[in-house]
């Protein structure tokens, strides 16, 4: 059967007909397509606790169900977020440690020591910024011609915010952007094409090197409100540069955190308002919609398909029998679909759904994600500033995807903006 | 019914008629009390429903618990009366509570 399984590739199957002992989800291409739906909907009715023995990631189980979910969320002292929280184990050639990666009670210092950079008051101060950005990126696109959305307005935006963030070198910032995809888009990490292993591990030699000079340079200078800065002069991480790897795990968490999962959403809400045009004109009649529709943008796109756990002792999860080793993946991009939680037709997009803000893109418990509040502040910024300004982002071919087992993410989205 | 008082961050007043089956959570969301976002929907898995008692209040209802502690301690804004509303069960002991609500969920 393995075997079977390894050959099988889940694009060329019917989720209607195949043994559901075939099922693997965690097929890269299958994201890559968006031809994931009706596997999920048959796991979520039939076997919404599904195991599989992969061939590459051994035992693991998809968790498909929302409240399922949040059972295994809450239950970190069986689920742990250690060694790693990807399906794949953590690559030998890749060192870094970060809190994503630990369990209480270590996380919770680490943690603690950077979340108040993306706390909401600290936000506040930020988002005139935020938003004379946004206003330039938006102005400067090109009326009249079809251009690809993702260059131009997700990644231009996000790499921006990440720059200002670390107060990284503003000419220099699309570095940034390149180790945060370095360290996601390879094979052995998520299935993913964006770069090989040894150029993954030159990029990310290189993003070591940068960021601690950057941190001496900070710790040597006065006290700021940048992250390193914040870091180097923190009373609780200040020593944190003695252990190398754990400072670059906890930048790259930061990096990746801040550009892959808002890029993506801020695609997603081009795409999602093109899909379903009456959604589009009700935010044309009410732009006070414009939180609302945030939150159902980052359900809709769930630009982060599951966090996996590895399980700590033999254990049973709604009656299945999870031995002390086995991988457990909590799918959000099922879950999100959910229709026994998720109220109104899951699967539209409806920018003022009731209860829009529950749902499992953020994730829940220890590790919820610490910069929601930041990316919300983005998806909601940038669309007040393109609602003053155009009358409709009109899609005008189809997506490009990328494959991975991580990320559901966009490389190309053609588009072409007409002004009010 | 047990009178509750929710008080915004800019001073705004909000007394809601709360059922005694609910949680002190429920009874701002289902009122309308602006400030609780509840993202989790009452399950002690966010720190969305933050709100600070008087230190009178708090010491009759006591400390958070365990799990209420683990989602409260990273917040930035938190205080030594904090607690997470959908903790707290709404009861008869409960009128005339003042709860005050933080400027930002996190």
């Amino acid at each position: 059967m393995l075997d079977k399984v390894q050959t099988l590739r889940m694009l060329d199957q019917n989720a209607a007909t195949l043994p559901l002992d075939q099922f693997d989800v965690t097929q890269s291409e299958l994201y890559e397509h968006d031809a994931q739906w009706p596997f999920f909907e048959r796991l979520r009715a039939e076997d919404p606790i599904h195991f599989l023995d992969h061939p590459e990631y051994g035992r693991l189980w998809s968790v498909t169900r929302f409240d399922h979910i949040a059972h295994v969320e809450k239950n970190h002292e069986i689920f742990s977020s250690e060694p790693t929280i990807t399906i794949a184990d953590p690559p030998p050639d890749i060192p870094f440690q970060s809190f994503i990666q630990r369990d209480p009670p270590e996380h919770d210092p680490q943690r603690a020591a950077v979340q108040p950079v993306v706390a909401p008051m600290n936000l506040a101060k930020l988002e005139g910024l935020i938003r004379q950005r946004v206003g330039d990126i938006l102005d400067d696109l090109p009326v009249g011609e079809t251009f690809n959305w993702v260059d131009e307005v997700s990644i231009n935006l996000t790499t921006q915010m990440l720059a200002t963030l670390f107060d990284f070198p503003f000419e220099e910032r699309h570095k940034l952007t390149y180790w945060s995809d370095a360290t996601t888009g390879a094979p052995d990490v998520s299935g993913g094409d964006f770069i090989t292993i040894e150029e993954r591990n030159k990029a990310l030699a290189e993003c070591g090197e940068y960021f601690i000079r950057l941190w001496h340079e900070r710790a040597n200078g006065p006290p700021g409100n940048d992250l390193i800065s914040m870091l180097a002069h923190s009373e609780k991480t200040r020593n944190m540069i003695d252990k190398p790897m754990e400072y670059l795990g906890n930048i790259l968490l930061l990096i990746i955190g801040g550009n892959d999962t808002t890029r993506n959403s801020l695609t997603g809400g081009v795409l999602a308002l093109n899909q379903f045009p009456e959604e589009y004109e009700k935010l044309r009649n009410d732009v006070s919609l414009i939180p609302s529709m945030v939150s159902e943008i980052i359900r809709w796109q769930t630009p982060i398909l599951g966090m996996t756990r590895r399980t700590k002792e033999d254990t049973e999860l709604f009656g299945k029998q999870i031995k002390k080793g086995d991988k457990v993946v909590m799918w959000y991009i099922s879950g999100n679909r959910d229709g026994d939680v998720i109220k109104g037709d899951p699967n539209k997009f409806i920018i003022d759904r009731e209860s829009v803000r529950h749902h499992l893109s953020f994730g829940f418990g220890v590790h919820r994600c610490m910069g929601n509040r930041l990316a919300e502040m983005q998806i909601r910024v940038t669309w007040e500033e393109i609602m003053k300004r155009f009358r409709q982002i009109e899609v005008v071919g189809p997506e490009v995807r990328a494959p991975s087992n991580i990320i559901r993410g966009y490389r190309e989205l053609p588009v072409r903006v007409h002004p009010l | 019914m047990t009178k509750i008082t929710f008080v915004e961050s800019n001073g705004s007043e909000h007394t809601v008629d709360a059922r005694n089956d609910r949680s002190l959570m429920q009874a701002a969301v289902q009122n309308g009390v602006p400030g609780i976002d509840a993202d989790c929907g009452g399950q002690c898995m966010c720190a969305t429903c933050h709100v600070i008692l008087d230190a009178a209040w708090y010491a009759k209802l006591g400390a958070p618990g365990d799990d209420e502690e683990e989602m409260l301690a990273p917040t930035p804004d938190r205080t030594p009366t904090s607690r997470l509303s959908c903790q707290i069960q709404v009861t008869d002991q409960l009128d005339g509570i003042v709860v005050n609500l933080p400027e930002f969920q996190m």
